[in-house]
């Protein structure tokens, strides 16, 4: 039996999807929100369908939306610039599952603001013995520098990318579980933008038959939220993006946004401190800066304090920022809280700091610097998902159901060797979404990255973006792996 | 705004610009070697086109003797060329990319269609099969982009950064074609030595009006036969003549002292001087001084005026 679980009623273990033949199944019973989707769809001719994707494809190169990936070549040999795989089939979320897992995110938006704060304060939750001392002090994204640093509101994360995955519970209950918090610099959001303007485009129809809600004001809320974090002093803070550059692999996004809010898009190289404030150098002279979304990591960001050697930052930034000149967006030093290591503990913030019960899951998860953790995954390697702790992009990581003897045996080889940087998780049956791939509409694995905003308020548009492992089988939905996104519709019913 | 950005800005469309000349120098070789004359003649016509382009060394080293083919590859395809099309083309979109906020969707998109369009006629051997349909595309897509800034973009300092780029490569490329016809026969400007010579000479200014589309205008205003210092008068001297040095320079005048801040009055009185002797210039005058020798020193002082724009706006202020 055939069974795309966002799009089905009954959810079904993982091996029953893949097993069974890529034909859409239209007489399952379907979702309540996606019957008249689905209704649409099966009067598409494949045709239709082909060329839309092709019409797709070509508005992307044509307006240049396009990544970069390091060191690669494309397939005239010379550019470095690839498009991110589009699907043109939505991922459908009903309005009250969306409401529950707003309020789930910003509980815990809130709760891990509130812990970074502490952290570079009080370390309250520290004092306490809810998250172990040592985990903090001597993790690697800890920042000296910002211990007794008082920023705007309290916010350290104002962009929040938290992902989240649908699987099955015991129950078979499709439940929602945050798979990973993402509070540095966190991407993606212009291909949420733009995937809606593309579907807009090639199937008007389809948002007149459905009550799709609307994510084009980000820009509007994300301007909010940076203006919100200027020094109190300046009633009409220039906000600034600041981008490594064009050959950076987000550069489409940072200059878009840039030009959605109206912003300058600068480089470190633009940018100057002069008696601890920033300046930007125009065509008339210096002009002060007072928010700087930075789309650049924290070890780049100043070389009097960072690496040394950094050329993509501004020198003396952190003394304009402690001084309390400048804002910066994300603040540093959030990495502190969306370390793996770190992860385990996020549900005990939320009851530690607002006294909530979560909203949202964690994934159960095995500290492998812990004895009894690290048994238990040795014990299992082949059913866990292991990762390394400071890991992005779905890079060192193993997926024991899907790997190898020899991979297995490698990376045991590697725990063993240093198990402090490594978790495990339950390899999670990760729900998929009907996608049109070449054989036709067959179902892909995704998940959900919203993007969360804080400034005097926490908001966020309603949706996220959805990526796609397009390959069959495959759990990892980086687009650096082969990875594409699809439009993401929170639709009342 | 930022430097930065108005030196890309400034620099994407001088590259444009640059395409389109050098478009329209190689067509107007193409199509004078179509017609009946001697080798040595057809030679001079394609030595002359790298030498005002100061590229003869460049291509020497690399193809040695001057073959037509050679010389079209060298200034379409050949990426290790700064000046050609190929190169002038990618590094208007690379500026264009780098700034891609500061632009319209629309400039923008013009932009990276063009980039993308060239790839795909070079590798499909588009150039090869017709070459003056080619360089008439490069054309085409240069009005567009242009068409696009002025239809497009708010009449801001971005702007006028950018249509200072255009008039001021213009101008040099300008400059640079009716010095070509120096460089073919030298010493013998205005003077023939023999009647077959004067034909081929009608040829040669000819096809340098064409290259400017200046065909018709020319008989428009002069209601005579080609005259080679009227040639040179409508190229350098008429402010309605679009591409003459004059216009580009009333053009570069009106974009500057919209940017100018005080610092920058000097930059500005030099423009304006450059100017001002154009418009109070007489084409005898010239004569007496010498064709080359006005356009050698004209060169010099629109790239000094290109240098004095760059450090008054685009280059980052030390702090």
């Amino acid at each position: 039996m055939k069974l795309f679980d966002e799009m089905f009623e009954a959810l079904k273990s993982q091996s029953a999807v893949l097993e069974s033949s890529s034909n859409l199944a239209f007489d399952l019973p379907l979702r309540e929100h996606y019957r008249s989707y689905a209704q649409w769809l099966a009067q598409q001719p494949n045709a239709t369908m082909q060329a839309r994707r092709a019409e797709a494809e070509m508005i992307f190169r044509r307006v240049g939306i396009t990544f970069a990936v390091y060191g690669a070549k494309d397939e005239d040999g010379s550019g470095t610039e690839r498009l991110i795989p589009f699907d043109l089939i939505p991922r459908i979320i009903p309005a009250q599952e969306w409401n529950r897992m707003e309020a789930g995110l910003v509980q815990r938006v809130t709760a891990l603001n509130r812990f970074i704060h502490d952290v570079y304060h009080d370390q309250e939750i520290l004092k306490a013995g809810i998250v172990p001392r040592e985990q903090v002090e001597n993790n690697a994204q800890f920042r000296q520098v910002m211990m007794g640093v008082s920023v705007p509101n309290q916010i350290y994360s104002h962009i929040s990318g938290i992902d989240i995955v649908r699987a099955p519970t015991a129950s078979g209950a499709g439940e929602y579980f945050v798979l990973e918090d993402n509070l540095r610099v966190p991407s993606g959001v212009s291909y949420m933008l733009e995937n809606r303007k593309m579907m807009m485009r090639l199937f008007p129809d389809l948002f007149s038959q459905h009550r799709v809600a609307p994510v084009a004001h980000y820009p509007d809320l994300l301007l909010e939220t940076l203006r919100a974090s200027a020094p109190s002093s300046n009633t009409e803070p220039t906000v600034v993006v600041l981008t490594p550059g064009m050959y950076n692999s987000a550069y489409f996004e940072h200059a878009f946004l840039a030009q959605q809010m109206g912003v300058e898009l600068v480089e470190g190289q633009d940018l100057v401190v002069k008696d601890d404030f920033v300046w930007m150098r125009t065509t008339r002279g210096l002009k002060r800066v007072d928010v700087i979304y930075r789309r650049v990591d924290d070890d780049f960001l100043d070389p009097e304090v960072f690496r040394a050697n950094s050329t993509l930052g501004v020198s003396g930034l952190m003394r304009a920022y402690r001084a309390g000149n400048v804002g910066i967006c994300n603040a540093c030093g959030t990495g502190i809280a969306d370390d793996k290591s770190i992860y385990p503990y996020v549900p005990a913030m939320i009851e530690f700091y607002l006294g909530e019960k979560p909203i949202l899951n964690n994934v159960p998860t095995y500290l492998c610097r812990q004895p009894d953790d690290l048994k238990y995954t040795l014990d299992h390697l082949s059913e866990l998902v292991v990762k390394e702790v400071h890991g992005a992009g779905g890079y060192g990581m193993l997926v024991g159901p899907a790997a190898t003897k020899q991979e297995i045996e490698d990376f045991r080889a590697a725990l063993l060797a240093d198990p402090a940087r490594y978790i495990a998780q339950p390899t999670l049956s990760l729900s998929s979404c009907p996608t049109f791939v070449d054989a036709g509409i067959a179902p892909r694995h995704i998940d959900l990255r919203p993007f969360v905003l804080s400034g005097k308020t926490v908001q966020m548009v309603p949706g996220g973006l959805t990526r796609v492992a397009l390959k069959e089988g495959s759990l990892v939905v980086n687009s650096s792996q082969g990875g594409g996104t699809k439009d993401t519709w929170i639709l009342e019913v | 705004m930022l430097s930065r950005t108005a030196d890309h800005l400034f620099w994407m469309s001088r590259y444009t610009e640059r395409a389109e000349n050098t478009a329209r120098m190689l067509d107007v070789n193409y199509q004078t070697s179509l017609l009946p004359q001697s080798d040595a003649v057809a030679l001079v016509g394609w030595q002359g086109l790298l030498s005002i382009s100061e590229l003869l060394p460049a291509y020497q080293s690399k193809h040695g003797d001057v073959v037509p083919e050679k010389v079209m590859e060298f200034m379409v395809k050949d990426e290790s060329n700064p000046s050609s099309i190929v190169s002038c083309l990618r590094a208007a979109r690379e500026n264009a990319r780098a700034v891609r906020g500061a632009l319209t969707t629309e400039v923008w998109e013009t932009q990276n269609q063009t980039w993308l369009e060239l790839n795909r006629m070079l590798k499909a051997g588009e150039f090869e099969q017709d070459p003056a349909q080619f360089f008439e595309w490069v054309k085409v897509r240069s009005h567009q982009s242009r068409g696009v800034t002025v239809g497009t973009m708010l009449m801001d300092e971005a702007l006028h950064f950018m249509r200072l780029g255009t008039f001021l490569e213009r101008a040099d490329n300008t400059a640079r074609l009716v010095d070509v016809k120096y460089h073919a026969v030298e010493s013998d400007f205005f003077g023939a030595a023999t009647d077959k010579d004067q034909e081929y000479d009608f040829y040669h200014w000819s096809a340098i009006l064409r290259s400017v589309s200046a065909f018709e205008i020319y008989r428009k205003v002069y209601r005579d036969v080609i005259k080679p210092e009227r040639v040179a008068e409508l190229l350098i001297l008429r402010a309605d003549m679009p591409r003459s040095l004059h216009a580009c320079l009333n053009e570069v005048v009106e974009n500057l002292s919209v940017v100018v801040a005080g610092t920058s009055s000097e930059t500005m009185r030099w423009a304006g001087k450059l100017q001002a002797e154009l418009q109070y210039a007489r084409i005898d005058e010239i004569e007496a001084m010498g064709l080359h020798a006005f356009l050698t020193r004209f060169l010099d002082r629109v790239n000094d005026l290109g240098g004095r724009i760059s450090r008054d706006f685009l280059m980052a202020e030390a702090a």
